[in-house]
């Protein structure tokens, strides 16, 4: 089995099927979420809840659809979220009521 | 720990085969032989970190690799410089 097919999905340096892609270099600003997703990051790190290692962690544990398919803060908040249920910080009752209300 | 210009050679050993990991030894580096160019310090292991598991202080090195080894270009000269943790290296 070469190294390739051995990869983690989110290893993705120099993987073959990227290769012929056009790299998007267009600067774009951060959106009112971008910057609420980091704050809250920030906020989780400081107060010792999760460290960025746990956030990378569950990042990679995102499947491959909707890793490829989510915007960078998409995928942090899904770790986050993810941490903070694992956690107990929240409940999944308490984060489908907040959704319901959104 | 490893001296600069030690020849060393990445572990190729793929754990994240065998359940939930956090590696941050890219793939394409296992298996193969590189150069140590530096001891960055020692820092909490963040295979560790991730699980928040009491984590060890391990040393991280710069490692340099000619690229050719890891890809087939045809730029013989170009290196690659990546940050190892001392416990995925060993001696070719």
């Amino acid at each position: 089995m070469d190294k390739e097919a051995k990869r983690a999905m989110h290893d993705l340096g120099g993987a073959s099927k990227f290769m012929c892609e056009p790299v998007d270099i267009e600067p774009h600003g951060l959106t009112e979420f971008d910057r609420e997703v980091d704050a809250l990051r920030g906020v989780l790190g400081a107060k010792g809840v999760m460290t960025v290692d746990e956030l990378r962690r569950a990042i990679e544990s995102i499947p491959e659809a909707d890793y490829l398919r989510l915007s960078y803060y998409r995928k942090w908040i899904r770790s986050i979220t993810a941490n903070l249920l694992t956690r107990g910080v929240i409940t999944e009752a308490e984060l489908r009521a907040e959704l319901e209300k959104a | 720990m490893f001296a600069p210009g030690e020849r060393v050679r990445v572990k190729d050993q793929w754990p994240e085969q065998h359940g939930p990991v956090h590696i941050r030894t890219p793939y394409y580096v296992r298996g193969v032989e590189g150069e140590v160019v530096r001891h960055l310090g020692d820092f909490a292991n963040p295979e560790d970190l991730a699980f928040a598991r009491p984590a060890a202080k391990l040393p991280l090195y710069h490692v340099r690799f000619r690229k050719d080894r890891i890809w087939p270009e045809k730029q013989p000269d170009d290196e690659l410089l990546i940050e190892i943790f001392g416990h995925w290296l060993e001696k070719p």
